[in-house]
């Protein structure tokens, strides 16, 4: 079996960007990792489109083979197919690629994810997002997803005693990383009191605890190390790729604030990369939410449950801490363009190890953790990179 | 959202509280699933449905603002998990309250009443919402 390594990612800003169409986000991001692989399209075995929501919002399905026909490749009649595992479809489909060339049929994978959530109107874009949720069980009852991060914060911070100012301090910091970012839908500095003060959306959560509505796109080339020998290139590897789910909705989970699809997907990754959290030089986590942010930094290992405010207090998920949280900017900052989010981590990702990522560069990056979710926690992927 | 045939395939469990009870394990299940989620194989066909009483008490709940369209004349709103004394937890409204009464822990029982509107002249759909529990008269 091959190991796999990514040899080129690219992405489009994250944000509300009206003039752009799906396809031609998909591929100007395309476009750039192909490029920045020094590739060219004939190389490419296979192609995998994330989306999530391509269908209710822009009346697009197949988009796996609107990627491929308007990045010209249709002439070379390569294999596309669309990912979907709501907003985990980044995570899951960058994890397709990886299958596929460990197996061995393929010797080059491109995933290109794209989303564009603001081509809708008003407070219907929730009826859209809601259908990530259990829709007969839960959206059927006014549940959203801000709904149940919400329900989960209020147990959170009453069980565990931790304060409303810690899960802010979750979104700040994705901010104070994402001014750093050119691609970020966000780079303005955001206080504590900033986020307090903001407008309600789901008590005890205010629209600054909830990542944005974003359009976007990310993509990166994977290739089996034969091929990147053979092409000189130096790419960064996939050490470990896991999968997990859970219950879809919230209220058949054994707790609402344990992730437990993440945290099997990380103890595998972790196993199977034969390393320990404290090997780990940065995690991008998929904080949709801020409380799943401190939620994620227990599941995913870096503190016990209930002690992720340890770590927040102690400033220890900023650039210069012991596990600097998204360095990207987050989903809160950078942006949550579902189906584009975790191949994005991806990108960010590729920069640190390239040392690339400029001003938000991490010292020594030596292994970097990306977990995408789903909704509320039905799927973890989570992909460990690095490590040579 | 809204076709004639989804409402109707549920609306006996929505408007009744009916759910399952696994007869290998005795776990009650709601919502209705067809394969315990312990047994598995051993589950099958040993799914009965059974009554809930309705009755059971707050594990969380948040205010929502931000609603979608079928909800917007009805916010703010309150949606809770309530945990029910038969052991399943479900998602639901709670309902004529305010929500600085509400908290965790107290006691609410179903109540059948419309659930949403979808579009202006569109089909009103009906369910379970909750409420609080009056207090015992001393
Ligand atoms: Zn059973």
């Amino acid at each position: 079996m091959s190991e796999v390594y990514v040899i080129g990612a690219g992405e489009t800003k994250f944000g509300e960007l009206w003039d752009r169409s799906l396809r031609e986000l998909a591929v100007e991001a395309g476009l750039k990792a192909i490029e920045d692989a020094g590739i060219y399209s004939r190389d490419i075995g296979i192609l995998y489109g994330s989306n999530s929501l391509g269908a209710g919002i822009s009346y697009q399905n197949d988009v796996g083979s609107l990627i491929a026909d308007f990045a010209g490749i249709a002439v070379e009649h390569t294999p596309a197919v669309r990912v979907e595992a709501s907003t985990a479809s980044g995570g899951a489909a960058v994890r397709e690629a990886y299958l596929a060339i460990k197996s061995g049929e393929y010797d080059v994978a491109v995933v290109g994810g794209v989303e564009k959530l603001t081509e809708v109107y008003g407070s219907e874009i929730l009826d859209l997002t809601s259908t990530l949720l259990d829709s007969e069980w839960e959206a059927f009852f006014g549940a959203t997803p801000a709904a149940l991060a919400a329900m989960t914060a209020r147990r959170y911070l009453d069980d565990f005693h931790v304060s409303r100012e810690i899960m802010a301090m979750i979104s700040v910091n994705d901010h104070s990383n994402a001014s750093l970012n050119p691609d970020a839908q966000y780079r303005n500095k955001l206080t504590v009191q900033g986020v307090l003060d903001s407008v309600s959306v789901a008590e005890p959560l205010t629209m600054m605890d909830c990542s944005p509505l974003s359009d976007g796109a990310a993509a990166v080339v994977l290739a089996s190390e034969e091929f990147m020998k053979k092409m000189k290139i130096e790419g960064v590897r996939i050490v470990s790729s896991e999968i997990s789910q859970d219950y879809l909705a919230l209220h058949s989970r054994k707790s609402v604030y344990e992730f437990e699809s993440a945290k099997i997907a990380s103890r595998k990754a972790l196993e199977k990369a034969g390393i320990k959290n404290d090997d780990i030089s940065f995690v991008e986590l998929h904080d949709s939410f801020s409380i799943y942010g401190l939620i994620e930094l227990e599941d995913l290992g870096f503190a016990e449950k209930g002690n992720a405010k340890s770590l927040v207090e102690n400033n220890e998920i900023r650039l210069d801490g012991s596990i600097p949280v998204n360095p990207s900017g987050g989903l809160k900052a950078k942006g949550n363009p579902y189906g584009a989010t975790g191949v994005g981590q991806f990108v960010e990702a590729y920069l640190q190890f390239k040392n690339r990522a400029d001003k938000r560069q991490i010292k020594d990056v030596r292994y970097g953790m990306l977990h995408s979710m789903a909704g509320s926690g039905s799927t973890s992927v989570v992909h460990i990179l690095g490590g040579e | 959202m809204g076709e004639l045939s989804r409402i109707w395939r549920e609306s006996d469990h929505r408007y009744r509280l009916i759910g399952h009870v696994c007869r290998n394990c005795n776990t009650v299940y709601f919502p209705p699933r067809d394969i315990c989620p312990t047994c598995h194989r051993d589950s099958v066909g040993k799914m009965e449905e059974i009554q809930l009483s309705g009755k059971g008490s707050i594990f969380s709940y948040t205010v929502v603002h931000d609603a979608p369209p079928a909800f917007r004349r009805q916010r703010p709103y309150i949606i809770a998990l309530i945990k029910l004394d038969e052991g399943p937890t479900l998602t639901a409204q709670i309902v004529d309250t305010k929500p600085e009464n509400v908290s965790s822990g107290k006691r609410v029982h179903a109540v059948f009443r419309k659930i949403r509107e979808d579009g202006s002249g569109g089909i009103l759909q009906y369910g379970y919402k909750f409420v609080i529990d009056e207090p015992p008269k001393a």
